[in-house]
């Protein structure tokens, strides 16, 4: 039998509970220092201790990630549709796409903070270039996937180009778009981590990377765990934001959403 | 308003090189609901495409109300094997589209969608989706939309082909309904002799690959037409002199 797709939420809830009980129970029974393992309680009260700079660099790395996955969205959104509408669009621009994509972001991040001055900029352009590929790459399979009877109606009825972007190829590349958003909020957070331990930034326009960086300098390591804690935490919002808008808005007619 | 159809030695091969139709000539008088029945791969569906103006003949003409049929003005509708239905839109939406694409505001497109929905009774599922209906309610809804434009040509592709044979009376019975009310040319592909006998006053029988016209068929019983027809004699009759023109399309086909 097939388990329900709307699984209660408390069975994750328990499992997770759980788990941080056993780590919990082991660290305190075995006696092992908190420089090996912290336990989860000593992990929260150094949260709780360093909450002021942890949360400038969590609200920092926030502001990358988002603002990285929405330039995403738009740059990849705005290209596919630009290329979905000209195929010689596409044969120029789409291998200089591929490129970007299959170069690792530690690999370019360097150059990109000789060539930008603004180390934030430079953060957002690292995370934006790891996180578009999936955007642009699914919504062109979306709006290439439309019904081929749909688009001879639409011919039939004489829509123009706007009207079928808007009638059909939209609505159709909706799922696909989802799906690549999925993908790249993950990939957002990364590269905003990923590009932040490249730049090796310090100060005060700083994020969670540059605290764990910080902190394993020190040996710190229950500050390391908390900041990561942080990161985790984004990473599993932005997966629960992407999961909450694929449902309102397939819930009521996409395969992918009904359970 | 109906429009006539007028094909005239229309041939059409595709790019590679494959001959769908050849030499087809005739002349559809607005109004008439045309059956145009033959093998599978005869070239049907291709002569629709092309009365549609979806393909563009390779040689020939197609003329709708006296215009080549790419650029028409006669308001035109098709009806697809599957629903084709948009399935992120509710049934009310769907239907109002053509409307929409014309031009029309939300507000009145969807009043007249709703009074479509209500002539093929599925004014109460205005609100639900597509993946909501079943199979027949989803075609109901596709000759819905066909018909709120009030066309001047019906086109239908086989649509109740997918359907079982009580759905498929009924569907039959609220097509002739619909066709007598708004009178337009109608052509309608089909597989079946007893659809095409049931629903014309002519049946163009194809055949031979490419495709040719084999036969063409006057049927005359009166319109409104009852389902007790389909149990009579004469009927049956019909039904024997197109079958036998469609082993004459067979026959062609192996000697091609």
């Amino acid at each position: 039998m097939i388990e329900s797709r709307r699984a209660p939420v408390w069975v994750p809830a328990v499992a997770g509970l759980s788990l941080l009980l056993v780590w919990e129970v082991v660290v305190r029974s075995r006696g092992i220092p908190s420089f090996i393992l912290p336990a989860p309680s000593l992990i929260v009260k150094t949260l709780w201790d360093n909450l002021d700079s942890l949360l400038a660099a969590w609200l920092f790395t926030i502001k990358i990630t988002f603002g990285a996955l929405l330039l995403a969205l738009l740059g990849g959104v705005l290209l596919a549709c630009a290329f979905a509408l000209s195929r010689t669009l596409e044969l120029a621009l789409f291998p200089f796409a591929i490129a970007l994509q299959v170069t690792p972001i530690v690999a370019i991040a360097p150059l990109i903070l000789i060539y930008v001055d603004s180390t934030t900029a430079s953060l957002l352009i690292c995370a934006f270039i790891v996180a578009f590929f999936p955007i642009l790459s699914n919504t062109l399979i979306g709006l290439r996937s439309a019904d081929p009877n749909l688009h001879d109606l639409l011919t039939l009825y004489g829509a123009n180009r706007w009207q079928r972007l808007r009638w059909l190829l939209i609505p159709s590349a909706l799922p696909y778009l989802i799906a690549g958003l999925k993908i790249s909020g993950g990939l957002a957070l990364i590269g905003a981590v990923v590009a932040e331990f490249a730049a090796g930034a310090a100060g005060r326009e700083t994020g969670l990377a540059s605290r764990i960086l910080e902190a394993s300098f020190r040996t710190e390591i229950p500050k390391m765990y908390a900041a990561l804690t942080l990161v985790v935490l984004t990473g599993v919002a932005i997966y629960w934001v992407t999961k909450i808008l694929a449902r309102t808005l397939l819930g009521r007619w996409h395969p992918s959403e009904q359970g | 308003m109906s429009a006539a159809i007028e094909l005239t030695a229309v041939d059409k091969r595709f790019d590679k090189g494959v001959a769908a139709v050849r030499g087809f000539s005739t002349t559809i008088a607005p109004g008439q609901f045309v059956a145009l029945l033959g093998p599978s791969g005869c070239g049907k569906s291709t002569l629709l495409r092309l009365i549609a103006g979806l393909e563009r003949p390779s040689a020939g003409s197609v003329q709708i109300g006296g215009e080549q049929a790419a650029q028409r003005v006669a308001a035109m509708s098709f009806v697809f094997q599957e629903p084709t239905l948009m399935p992120w839109a509710n049934v009310l939406d769907n239907v109002a589209l053509p409307l929409r694409i014309a031009g029309a505001s939300r507000k009145g497109a969807r009043a007249a969608a709703l009074q479509a929905l209500a002539a093929v009774a599925l004014a109460d599922r205005a609100r639900a989706y597509p993946a909501e209906l079943s199979g027949g309610m989803k075609m109901r809804c596709s000759i819905a939309r066909a018909l709120v434009t009030r066309p001047s040509v019906l086109l239908l592709d086989e649509p109740f082909a997918a359907l079982d044979e009580i759905t498929r009376h009924r569907l039959n019975d609220d097509l002739l309904g619909q066709w007598s009310v708004q009178a337009p040319t109608a052509v309608f592909v089909t597989h079946s002799i007893f659809e095409a006998v049931y629903l014309s006053q002519r049946v163009l029988v194809m055949g031979g690959r490419p495709g040719r016209l084999i036969a063409d068929l006057p049927v005359s019983f009166d319109t409104p037409r009852a389902p007790a027809l389909r149990l009579e004699a004469s009927f049956l009759q019909q039904c024997q002199l197109v079958s036998d023109a469609l082993e004459r399309a067979k026959a062609a086909e192996l000697l091609t």
